[in-house]
């Protein structure tokens, strides 16, 4: 026997990079803050509690706001609507824009180019213009209104990588001999083509759940978001911004928070290739 | 006896442009076959035109008779559960002919899998992998267990291409189309993987076309041997006529150049 094996790798040996880690920490710490929102939060988020534009002290840790409220109750509060929307965003997103991505690249070559050219116009049509759009068709602003809308905008992304890499994928030899072997299309999708292009597009899922988190901050704080007393970061630093000069710390609190997130989804992302993509486990 | 494979007159045209021009070829049950010709000359178009495979923008006229059912103009679903039990293709490089996030033994049991609700018999989980550790053995594998678990990059060129091998008869075909099986490999695998598919194909008394532009290896694969070039078909016949006394004047460059060559490394050693 000529041939040799090189050995295998036990799936232990996954290799966890310092930037992974540090982006799971900072996105857990954001999951369970904003979780626990539901059972608890230190002070009533829409209670008055104290003086107006308190400095930051033991019995407000991130200061009050205008009314007097605690600011970081509304911080944790702002980091489960930014959760909120990111998960919907990026589950419409990856809905519409995997099924469209998929049909694309299965398509004849007329019915691809005419999908291609709409996803082209799509992407260069700026998300918060959709979301007014969006927002005028229905009755107001609302999380409902502004998780669709950055969801379709960000489908649009979704939909335009899905095609180039399932596109990539059906171009293989391997599928040429599952569909010789008598696969159906959708046996191909399921068996070859997701699995294929999941590692990539996990990847691109989870920036653009950063990218929906800073949108629905920008949306919020447009007023197209969340209306009041929903307290959406974007929110609170539209409200500061009044009052920037007196109460800094009004505006750099939820700016703490938001780039944390989306930071902390930025460094999962890149390290979350590593974990779903097999042949990149052994280094 | 009815061919398991009758083309006849087939065109393949591309944007106008005829690629492979009156084609007719017909292989009967367990006939070993081989297709030889430069690349470019349609040798691999051929093939796809026989399972109904060809990439877009390619039409074929004229006519494939494949297990009596006509491939020339059929609707995709026609031919699905024809290919699935009829055919069944072995690439040139095995690398990408192997799906790189799955594991082997779960490619492999897939196409068992298939075969087997194809077939309406029953599907179990520890009888699918006993025909898997069954069908890696039967192409001479090491290690059958550790291997089902290993992914094509953890193998070698020669494992990936006995794998592929075994996923082609987990099909059960009638007929094998092994497109420049060995192209890929060094040579002593290739010596191994030719052995290994020249018995399999005698065991299971598969037809075979071999396509290839190696003549000594489609000289020991086949009985009956066709020359394409640039589309068409300029000589055919048994083995032994073809490349004794090729009469047309491509099929004795071929012959002649493979001679030399042979004699070239003859006198280096």
């Amino acid at each position: 026997m000529t041939d040799v094996t090189p050995a295998l790798t036990p799936p232990s040996s996954l290799r966890l990079t310092p930037a992974f880690i540090i982006g799971a920490t900072l996105v857990s710490l954001h999951v369970v803050i904003g979780v626990s929102t539901l059972f608890w939060t230190p002070y009533d988020p829409t209670a008055m509690t104290g003086g107006r534009l308190a400095a930051p002290s033991l019995a407000h840790w991130a200061g009050t706001d205008r009314l007097g409220r605690d600011l970081f109750t509304e911080i944790m509060v702002g980091a489960r609507i930014a959760l909120a929307v990111g998960v919907g965003a990026v589950a419409i997103a990856a809905a519409i824009g995997v099924t469209i991505g998929l049909l694309a690249a299965f398509a004849s070559r007329t019915v691809d180019d005419v999908l291609a050219a709409t996803l082209d116009i799509l992407i260069a049509f700026p998300t918060l213009l959709l979301a007014m759009l969006i927002v005028a068709a229905s009755d107001g602003a609302s999380l409902g209104t502004a998780i669709l809308a950055i969801g379709i905008a960000a489908s649009s992304i979704v939909a335009r990588l899905t095609r180039i890499l399932a596109r990539r994928v059906l171009a293989m030899d391997y599928i040429t001999a599952a569909r010789v072997s008598g696969t159906g299309w959708l046996g191909i999708v399921r068996i070859h083509v997701l699995p294929n292009i999941w590692p990539t597009l996990v990847v691109n899922l989870a920036l653009q759940f950063g990218l929906a988190v800073i949108a629905e901050a920008s949306l919020s704080y447009l007023g197209l978001g969340a209306p009041p007393p929903n307290a959406s970061w974007g929110r609170l630093l539209q409200e500061a911004q009044a009052t920037v000069y007196t109460a800094p710390f009004g505006a750099i609190a939820p700016g703490i928070a938001l780039v944390s997130l989306v930071i902390g989804l930025n460094l999962f992302a890149d390290g979350l290739r590593d974990v779903a993509d097999p042949t990149r486990r052994r280094r | 006896m009815a061919d398991l494979l009758h083309i006849e007159n087939l065109t393949i045209r591309h944007a106008g442009l005829p690629l492979v021009s009156s084609v007719s070829l017909s292989l009967a049950p367990g006939e070993r076959v081989g297709l030889i010709g430069e690349s470019g000359s349609g040798k691999s178009l051929t093939a796809l035109a026989a399972i109904g495979l060809l990439p877009e923008g390619m039409t074929a006229s004229g006519s494939i008779l494949l297990a009596g059912q006509q491939v020339v103009g059929a609707a995709d679903r026609d031919i699905v559960g024809l290919r699935g039990t009829t055919v069944a293709t072995i690439f040139q490089e095995p690398l990408t002919a192997l799906d790189p996030l799955m594991r082997i033994g779960d490619q492999i049991a897939e196409v068992l899998r298939r075969r087997a609700r194809r077939d309406g018999r029953p599907v179990s989980r520890a009888g699918i992998a006993n025909e898997v550790a069954a069908l890696m053995a039967r192409v001479a594998l090491p290690d059958p267990a550790r291997l089902a678990r290993a992914y094509p990059h953890e193998m070698s060129g020669g494992q990936r291409q006995r794998a592929a091998i075994a996923m082609a008869l987990a099909c059960r075909p009638s007929l094998l189309i092994a497109d420049e099986p060995t192209t890929a490999l060094d040579v002593t695998t290739q010596a191994e993987v030719l052995k290994l598919l020249e018995a399999l194909v005698r065991e299971e008394n598969m037809a075979l076309l071999f396509i290839s532009h190696d003549l000594p290896v489609v000289g020991s694969a086949v009985d009956r041997v066709l020359v394409l070039r640039a589309g068409e078909l300029v000589e055919q016949g048994p083995i032994g006529e073809v490349f004794g006394r090729p009469r047309h004047p491509y099929t004795q460059g071929l012959v002649e150049a493979a001679r030399a060559f042979d004699r070239a490394i003859g006198a280096a050693l």
